[in-house]
């Protein structure tokens, strides 16, 4: 663990340009590109981690999978998910919610405090270091799923979760409704159109009991499935090679949906906030949080 | 008397009527009040904030009717407060500058609960508990369940951003707002969030919740339904020190257990308390947590045993699991009614709420009943533990005299000593009037430009709740924060 260097950061993004910080690259083309704009890395590393507090003090840049196993050390993990490479303020800021959503939470209930670098070259710091705050404006909230149009994020603090003790994964012909009845709050629910693939987890007695009532619906023992790379926003109709997650409003697909349809208002004030952060839009300026549908 | 200054009051005494002519005609005659009696009573909200002026009370009944009041404001110049039950703690619906209120209580339909896809469209005027009655049945429920429950509204929850007991494991409100119809302060309405999953564009919706007010009004609030759980265990332990309690709460969580809810009452709340709700908490504990469990049956007998040992490590004289829902009834009604109770003790109370890390819960209580003790005053402490929430209450007798200074002091040394220890102002309560002067405690000017960044955004000509929540621009007229107040205005 080391003290992150937000003053370099804070120097490499400047107060001029277009510029934009690249994580692991896996999600380079969501809501557009980088426009050729200047890009600089994030600091790296586990800056503090503290397991009976629950939180972890994180360099933007590191990766999904290291600050995972960091975390695992001590049986905790945090509410967000990203492909081998992936990083902590990549995935933050692409703000996909993770697949276990059902037992973790969302993406955009895991950030508690950012250190950021706005548009005008200044640093601050949104929200707040404890795992409940609601001490002035949500920051946190807007700057998750901001694809860095509002400010670029160095360091973050997050909550962790207890990991499971143990989990399942189960898959039949069955209707997602009736695999839905039998079981309380399952990690994840997944339909591909004929079978339902279902992640159960918490205490392994409850977890063997949950396994035998989906046995019961003709469900058998399966692994995590692997899922199409690029997801839309569900509009109740199946594509084909797509996989529904179920409640969750998001369907996993082979290939890219069409950029996202948003209502007049809402973009408008959408644009609004990003005039107000980041006037003369140097922040990511290829890219639009629009044009992601979920 | 100047000719001019006749002129310009005659001026704004008629432009006060067109106002009012004009509201009448958005939302009928009889929901429009502004009379002395209604002023009065919509001055104030449940904060010890005094001394605000309505200008005008509109009572609208649909998303339309806000909208043109919204707008009828904006076209007299006049700034508009959202309110709702009015049982906000940090002044966040006292009027500033006169506004038009806007009372959203009579928009309290429910429109719609769907329980396949667990999500329910209410009006903002929907009582928290009734929302919670209504669901009775279906296997559902909402869960942000603040202490002022039966009175306070989904709609000032989502302002708020509110809290309650629960949000330890299940998240506060903002956690269950899926999507939120507003009326933008210019008098625009849009949907902001979505039913299921993420919206596209910025979050905004997560913007809004707890946005006091200042960005809009909520017209109409889907909410997340959560599933009932199998099973519930509510487990009472009783210590001969608060640290002891304290410790057990930093234990617990250190063990990876996240109860439903973990919540501590020290042993003057327990005094108050136990004659009128009769929980069975021991009068002569120093401090009782109650803690709550649920999930499936394993998991949460699981926990239980562990609770059971680390509160015995931790010096707990008896850990009691109730064993009836009567039990449980009582000893969460010995809860929720405390602030009820403690009138018997003084006649003033000024209620606190800041965050702690929850590692350091022991050391800073330490601190707060030194501060309070130092002044010569009473701290009760019943709070979220869990999440490290304090509320330091002080109770006092605003009759004698000086007693407001020192209780100002407390409060002021209470919130210093939060942030010190790597806390925050507010856990649920929100900043409102009465904590805008501590916000340059935890945040930089730049810090404090960001939030600014989305205000702007939001209130482009600076109408919504003018005066609210960050330190720079308008003060609020004639009213009077805790502390600056004269000596016997508090009621």
């Amino acid at each position: 663990m080391g003290v992150i260097d937000l003053a370099a950061f804070r120097e490499d993004v400047g107060g001029s340009g277009p510029v934009c910080v690249r994580g692991g690259g896996t999600h380079w083309d969501v809501g557009g590109s980088d426009a050729g704009a200047r890009s600089v890395p994030a600091p790296e590393g586990i800056e503090a981690f503290e397991p009976a507090e629950m939180t972890v003090t994180v360099g933007a840049g590191t990766t999904v999978e290291a600050l995972g196993a960091a975390l695992a050390e001590h049986g905790q993990e945090v509410a967000i998910d990203g492909p081998h490479g992936s990083t902590v303020g990549g995935a933050l800021m692409v703000g996909r919610s993770p697949l276990r959503r059902g037992r973790l939470g969302e993406v955009a209930d895991v950030l508690l405090q950012a250190d950021c670098v706005g548009a005008d070259g200044a640093a601050f710091t949104a929200g707040g270091p404890t795992v409940k705050n609601v001490t002035g404006y949500d920051l946190p909230r807007l700057l998750v799923g901001s694809l860095g149009t509002l400010a670029l994020v160095g360091r973050v603090i997050l909550r962790t979760r207890p990991l499971p003790e143990a989990f399942a994964w189960m898959s039949g012909a069955v209707s997602a409704g009736k695999v839905v009845d039998v079981l309380y709050r399952p990690a994840t629910v997944l339909w591909d159109g004929v079978n339902t693939t279902v992640r159960v987890e918490g205490n392994s007695q409850d977890v063997d009991e949950e396994v035998d009532r989906l046995q019961m619906l003709g469900m058998e023992t399966s692994v995590e499935p692997v899922l199409p790379p690029e997801w839309d926003r569900w509009t109740g109709a199946l594509p084909v090679g797509g996989v529904l997650e179920v409640g969750a409003g998001v369907v996993h697909r082979p290939d890219a949906p069409e950029p996202a349809k948003v209502p007049v208002g809402v973009r408008s004030l959408g644009e609004r906030v990003r005039d107000s952060f980041d006037p003369t839009r140097r922040l990511n300026p290829g890219r639009d949080p629009h044009r992601v549908p979920a | 008397m100047p000719s001019s200054f006749v002129s310009g009051l005659v001026g704004r005494i008629r432009g006060h009527d067109a106002l009012e002519r004009e509201l009448v005609a958005v939302v009928g005659r009889g929901r429009v009040e502004s009379g002395a009696g209604a002023l009065k009573l919509y001055s104030r909200d449940g904060s010890v904030t005094r001394g605000g002026h309505p200008g005008i009370v509109c009572f609208p009944e649909t998303t339309a009717e806000v909208s043109a009041c919204v707008s009828t404001a904006a076209r007299h110049g006049r700034p508009f407060v959202p309110r709702g039950a009015g049982t906000g703690l940090a002044g966040g619906a006292v009027p500033c500058e006169e506004p038009v209120m806007v009372v959203t209580t009579r928009m309290d339909d429910i429109y719609e609960v769907d329980v396949e896809r667990r999500l329910a469209w209410v009006g903002p005027g929907v009582v928290n508990l009734d929302l919670s009655r209504h669901l009775e049945g279906t296997g559902l429920h909402f869960a942000p369940d603040p202490s002022s429950q039966q009175a306070c509204t989904i709609g000032g929850n989502v302002a708020s951003n509110s809290g309650g007991p629960h949000c330890l494991l299940y998240g506060v409100t903002s956690a269950h707002v899926l999507a939120v119809e507003v009326v933008l302060p210019d008098g625009e309405v849009v949907v902001i969030g979505a039913e299921e999953g993420r919206a596209p564009g910025y979050d905004l919706r997560g913007a809004f919740v707890g946005g006091e007010g200042t960005l809009g009004i909520a017209t109409k609030i889907c909410v997340r339904l959560t599933e009932d759980p199998p099973e519930v265990a509510t487990l009472l332990l009783d210590f001969e020190s608060v640290q002891g309690a304290a410790d057990t709460v930093s234990a617990v969580i250190a063990a990876g257990i996240v109860p439903a809810a973990l919540e501590i009452m020290d042993q003057r709340v327990v005094e108050a308390v136990e004659p009128f709700v009769e929980a069975g908490y021991p009068m002569d504990a120093a401090a009782v947590l109650i803690v709550e469990l649920d999930g499936m049956t394993a998991g949460v007998a699981a926990a239980v045993a562990r609770i059971q040992d680390i509160g015995t490590a931790n010096g707990a004289r008896t850990v009691r699991v109730a064993a009836t829902e009567d039990e449980r009834a009582r000893i969460w009604k010995g809860r929720k009614s405390a602030f009820g109770a403690i009138a018997v003790i003084k006649p003033d109370y000024y209620l606190n709420d800041t965050v702690i890390p929850r590692t350091r819960l022991a050391e800073v209580l330490t601190r707060v009943y030194e501060v309070v003790e130092e002044r010569d005053l009473i701290v009760m402490n019943v709070f979220h533990a869990g999440d490290g929430n304090l509320h330091p209450l002080i109770v006092f007798d605003a009759r004698e005299p000086g007693v407001m200074e020192r209780v100002l002091e407390a409060g002021e040394e209470i919130v210093r000593i939060s942030v010190e220890a790597g806390g925050v102002l507010s856990g649920e309560h929100g900043i409102g009037l009465e904590k805008k002067r501590f916000m340059p405690l935890q945040f930089s000017p730049a810090d404090l430009e960001a939030q600014d960044r989305l205000r702007r955004a939001f209130d482009v000509n600076g109408l919504a709740n003018p005066a609210k929540v960050l330190p720079s621009g308008a003060s609020c007229g004639h009213v009077t924060s805790l502390g600056r107040a004269p000596e016997g205005t508090w009621v």
